[in-house]
């Protein structure tokens, strides 16, 4: 407990930091684009629930949705690649020369094929997400060492009590890594295809203020974006507190 | 081959003609060549021999985990099969879940059987407080020291109540006092129990005090050298006699000699 509240001490700190840099830079400028923290803050306060909010929540859901939509797909598809080495033989050069392609360069081709509506967001960010998992699953699991595997052979063990006792607790730390990676990926792109086909979402929120010269208002959806990263992370790092006790 | 003379129980355990070649291996220097055991019911054989000799192939071989090029081990006269037999396999690495506490790691050889109850519950905790591992029961594997994990898998063993028990070098991580400690608990289970157990390792002591016979093994390639019958086994009160140290000394000779063959 003790230490929990050395970490929160310790991040309000990093936050009230970050606030006075803001500022410090904000009176030193004194531009219209560089707003002082406190307006920011105080127009978000006011503008929050009438009009943020329903931007918030649509880029949230799309977020979840292409999130849940990756985790659905490539967590099966890590398994059976990292458990299966003949699976692993036919799958790995489909997924490693499809990896580095820019997923946010086929956003176009997406549009066309998926129309500009939500789907094409949420696929967008399934594609993102979905390689990372796929290889992190994998890769974790080709390196349980095959002795991790041996009381349960030697007892017998069917294929879903070997998945429940060794294959998946023995990939989630990995899993969530690379959910956590993903995810900083899945918002800067969220923002992007935010901009297009949409009157909803923080992208659309940030870039119309912007088109209004309303500073004072992109800001506020900047913070409101950001504050939603943090949040994202904060669920994935409890997410993994609670699920990989035997880490610590 | 291990036939036990004096008693005309039947074998629980038989390897027939072991051949086992990794596959990074040639196949003229095999792992196991040609390696054939038996163990009666309700014996205790204890394996030794040099580092390199197979050894603990030849457990993994008998718990079904590595299939034998040529050759095959019956359980009770029917083919290793997980599925059907108990088998208590303690791997030399003690073979703990990091993600499981102690007591989960305890019970997981009962619940991949089906066979939690109450009863079963009572022993785990009967178990631990046998071997020192009370208080420790909500930790994870990586808070404990090697000898607390070696007790931790000595526990799931003993608690499974296996047809088979087969056990790779159990004692070795724990220090001189708590070996022979653990030595004595094991009699002890072994003797209300009488369950088959093939065990490996590397001390001669060991061997002389838990094995009613003792497999000397001889590398390059794995084979079975001989065949010791062993009536010192058991006997708590011989561990310091003369007897005890001179045939310690001989099998220790015996060993050194098979393990030059360079």
């Amino acid at each position: 407990m003790n230490k929990g509240h050395i970490v929160i001490r310790s991040y309000l700190f990093g936050a009230v930091f970050l606030l006075f840099l803001w500022w410090g830079i904000a009176l030193l400028l004194d531009l219209p684009v560089i707003p002082a923290p406190d307006k920011v803050l105080l127009k978000l306060v006011r503008i929050f629930s009438q009009s943020v909010a329903v931007h918030a929540g649509f880029s949230l859901w799309r977020i979840a949705a292409g999130l849940l939509l990756a985790v659905l797909i490539g967590y099966p598809v890590g398994v059976i690649m990292g458990y299966f080495p003949r699976a692993d033989r036919f799958l790995a050069p489909l997924v490693y020369l499809t990896y580095p392609i820019p997923k946010i360069a086929l956003l176009p081709i997406l549009m066309l094929l998926a129309g500009v509506g939500e789907f094409s967001k949420i696929l967008m960010i399934f594609l993102i997400i979905v390689f990372q998992v796929v290889i992190a699953v994998r890769d974790a699991i080709r390196t349980i060492p095959v002795e991790t595997y041996y009381p349960l052979y030697s007892l017998g063990a069917s294929v879903r009590q070997i998945f429940c006792e060794v294959i998946f607790p023995a990939s989630l730390p990995k899993f969530i890594t690379a959910v956590r990676v993903a995810m900083a990926t899945a918002v800067s792109v969220l923002f992007f295809t935010e901009t297009f086909g949409t009157q909803y979402g923080m992208g659309y929120y940030i870039m119309d203020a912007w088109l209004r010269v309303n500073y004072l208002d992109m800001y506020a959806g900047i913070v409101v974006l950001s504050l939603m990263g943090l949040l994202l992370f904060g669920l994935i790092d409890m997410a993994e507190y609670v699920t990989c006790r035997w880490r610590r | 081959m291990i036939c036990c003379e004096e008693c005309g129980e039947k074998d629980m355990i038989e390897a027939r003609h072991l051949t086992v070649g990794y596959s990074s291996r040639s196949r003229n220097n095999p792992v196991l060549c040609d390696v054939s055991l038996t163990v009666p019911q309700g014996a205790v054989c204890a394996v030794i021999g040099p580092s390199g000799c197979g050894k603990s192939t030849l457990l993994k071989v008998i718990a079904g985990l590595i299939h034998p090029d040529q050759g095959s081990v019956l359980l009770d006269g029917s083919p290793v099969n997980p599925k059907k037999r108990k088998i208590g396999f303690m791997p030399q690495n003690y073979g703990l879940l990091p993600w499981k506490t102690v007591r989960e790691n305890i019970l997981l050889g009962c619940r991949m059987k089906g066979e939690i109850t109450a009863a079963t519950r009572r022993e785990a905790e009967r178990l631990c407080q046998c071997l020192g591992l009370e208080g420790l029961e909500r930790r994870y594997p990586r808070e404990l020291s090697g000898g607390q994990q070696q007790r931790v898998a000595l526990a799931r063993s003993f608690l499974l109540r296996p047809d088979v028990l087969l056990m790779d070098e159990p004692f070795s991580a724990l220090d001189a006092i708590t070996r022979e400690e653990m030595q004595d608990v094991f009699l002890t289970l072994w003797k209300q129990r009488g369950t088959t157990t093939i065990l490996v390792t590397h001390y001669v002591e060991e061997a002389l005090y838990l094995g009613q016979t003792i497999v000397r093994m001889s590398a390059d390639p794995g084979t079975v050298a001989e065949v010791i019958p062993n009536p010192l086994a058991g006997r708590t009160e011989m561990r310091m006699s003369q007897e005890f140290f001179a045939r310690g000394r001989e099998l220790r000779e015996r060993i050194r000699a098979g393990g030059c063959h360079e």
